[in-house]
């Protein structure tokens, strides 16, 4: 077992550009959930509009890029616009259910063949990165954090993801202790009483939404520059459903819970990824792996790394049901 | 303790006409499946005035207040506060035309602390729009003056000590004392309070009335539901009987115990109330 390798490749997967649209994906959940209360599941929506906004148009209409960023944020508000007129005026679960039917609707779309001219389908787009690559000032070889390698791109990525989550974080705690924020929370608690206080409920559902959605889009748009292709298939609603491992891990309304929370969500399921997979590898001058094939083998250890990893987290919750960075007191007074 | 008729000269009749009536209700009717739990012909709200409104459990209370504060539909009717209509608009538009109400069953919001309970009701925030959220030195000065305001209240309402608690952590009498104060935050002509009492120990139940007669001093009109004899009594400068839905009866105190539609309403349903000894 190449133990420096195992942990230097963890921590990379934690800090990476990958992590930072995790991270940045779940602030804007956060915005929705956490200060808002709103029940929003379909985040992976968010960060697909914000995907495809970026790559359509520079792939397949060679726009200038700063014209799909700005595509990237009006479309994402225009998603938040649409869920927000169907369903902020009903009842809360409803939020729930159309959102989670929209952003499935919108991967299907996606991925089917029928938009495939323009999609891409299932494969996807490539090609719509190179406007990072010409702006990055790193050397293409890169640079080796301990025994795990970083390419020029990567790091580039990497560092300015992180200088650009700082800016969204920092905006996000500006707004969320102005009263701004407290009419937010007040709506999480109760919205009836905001009402009855001269706050207009709606108007600050929509905004939340847009804000939340639009920081979600951006994380998209990290998540396929990482990758170097945009596919549908990331875009799942599993995408959401980590999202809210990772706050509920953070700490549910904190502008830490979801950098905090995406570090030890991607941290414990790499390790045991790799761990697992060096633990069953087999070479040509050492045919036994370390543990036993009667038990796991190269062909099943990827699904128990998320029975591991899903054990670790739960434990996790269970011991520390605030979060790492959430308020004890608070979690008192968890009523719904 | 009794009410001086003389500086109440209204008709003791069920709808009777008020000058300068700051609340006109007429037709509303609201009704649930088949039960009819509002149906108030016309009635008007004295300004300046506390106005008690009693009535056995169910007989609508509630669902007026929810009806005129715009946080439910009425089937029919029209109202008008201040001489404006108010069907149809918004609940925070309703607040924020001065008439503010709270809540029978506690509202407050648990994982915020009593101070920012407090804060939230302030109006016309500068910091409440996005933009000019995000640079504090626009809406600090305003966020001071608020927190002193909020701080003399919370000290009227013997809940200064708590600040910085999470609401959640009050006692249910506090919940009370909390949302009543916090609608005084908005600043309101007209206060609604459904049941400001329940649950509130003697001792403070005696400040809590000298502060809502503090309100009536201050040019406020106050419009109360309550099931404390004793305290309608106490307070009341007219009391409004509602039963089945609708207004069975209107007067001062002497008038309204002595009338027999309102014995007749309340022993319907409440052999053991006492409606005060009528002297
Ligand atoms: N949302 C609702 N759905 C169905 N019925 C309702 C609803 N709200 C109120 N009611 C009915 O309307 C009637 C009036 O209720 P309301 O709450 O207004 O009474 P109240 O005078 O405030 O009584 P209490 O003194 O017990 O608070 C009751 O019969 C109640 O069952
Ligand atoms: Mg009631």
């Amino acid at each position: 077992m190449n133990w420096g390798l195992i942990l230097s490749n963890s921590v990379y997967t934690a800090i990476s550009a990958n992590a930072i649209a995790y991270m940045l994906v779940a602030t804007g959940l956060n915005v929705h959930f956490g200060y808002t209360g709103l029940l929003n599941f379909g985040q992976a929506g968010f960060a697909a509009i914000g995907a495809y906004s970026l790559s359509i148009p520079i792939s397949r209409f060679n726009w200038p890029w700063p014209c799909a960023v700005l595509l990237v944020i009006v479309s994402a508000i225009g998603l938040a616009l649409l869920l927000g007129f169907t369903t902020l005026r009903l009842r809360a679960d409803y939020l729930a259910i159309v959102t989670i039917a929209v952003a499935e609707i919108i991967r299907l779309s996606l991925n089917s063949v029928r938009f495939t001219w323009l999609t891409g389908g299932n494969d996807g787009l490539q090609g719509f990165t190179s406007f990072m690559e010409k702006i990055n000032p790193f050397p293409q070889q890169g640079i080796w954090l301990w025994k795990q390698k970083i390419d020029g791109y990567r790091l580039w990525l990497l560092v300015s993801g992180w200088v650009l989550l700082m800016v969204v974080a920092t905006l996000v705690y500006l707004l969320m202790r102005s009263p701004w924020g407290r009419v937010l929370r007040s709506i999480r608690e109760d919205e009836d009483a905001a009402r009855s206080l001269g706050k207009n409920v709606f108007a600050y559902k929509l905004q939340s939404l847009m804000i939340g959605g639009a920081i979600g889009a951006i994380g998209g748009v990290w998540l396929v520059l990482d990758k170097q292709s945009s596919q549908p298939g990331d875009f799942a609603t599993t995408f959401t459903f980590f999202s809210y491992t990772i706050i509920i891990l953070g700490g549910v309304a904190r502008v830490k819970g979801p950098v905090i929370g995406t570090m030890i969500f991607l941290f414990v399921i790499q390790l045991v990824d790799i761990s697992l997979q060096q633990a069953t590898k087999t070479t040509p001058s050492d045919p036994s792996p370390v543990l036993p094939t009667w038990l796991i083998d190269q062909n099943n250890y990827a699904q128990l790394r998320f029975m591991v990893a899903g054990f670790a987290l739960a434990a996790l919750v269970v011991f520390r049901p605030q979060g790492i960075f959430g308020d004890k007191r608070e979690q008192a007074f968890d009523v719904h | 303790m009794s009410t001086d008729t003389s500086a109440v000269p209204f008709e003791s009749v069920p709808g009777s006409q008020k000058p300068d009536a700051i609340l006109v209700v007429d037709n509303v009717t609201r009704s649930f499946g088949g039960l009819t739990a509002v149906n108030v012909a016309h009635l008007e709200i004295p300004r300046h005035r506390i106005t008690a409104l009693i009535g056995p459990n169910g007989a609508g209370k509630t669902t007026l207040f929810n009806l005129l504060t715009g946080f439910d539909e009425p089937d029919t009717g029209k109202w008008k506060f201040n001489g404006l209509s108010l069907g149809g608009v918004a609940a925070h538009k309703v607040a924020r035309r001065g008439m503010v109400r709270t809540f029978q069953l506690t509202k407050a919001l648990s994982r915020m602390t009593i101070l920012d309970n407090m804060r939230l009701g302030a109006r016309d925030q500068r910091g409440e729009s996005v933009w000019r959220g995000i640079i504090r030195p626009i809406w600090a000065s305003q966020e001071q003056d608020i927190t002193q305001k909020a701080e003399d209240l919370l000290e009227r309402f013997n809940l200064a000590h708590m600040r910085d608690e999470l609401a959640g952590s009050l006692s249910g009498g506090q919940r009370k004392l909390l949302e009543m104060a916090r609608a005084l935050m908005v600043e309101p002509e007209m206060v609604m309070l459904d049941e400001p009492m329940a649950g509130v120990n003697p001792a403070l139940k005696q400040s809590l009335l000298q502060h809502i007669k503090v309100l009536r001093d201050e040019g406020r009109t106050v419009l109360f539901v309550e099931h404390d004899m004793d305290m309608v009594r106490e307070i009341s400068d007219w009391i409004i009987v509602m039963a089945q839905g609708e207004v069975i009866a209107e007067g001062t105190f002497e008038d309204v115990g002595s009338n027999s539609a309102v014995v007749d309403a309340y022993l319907g349903s409440h052999h053991d109330v006492d409606l005060g000894d009528h002297t």
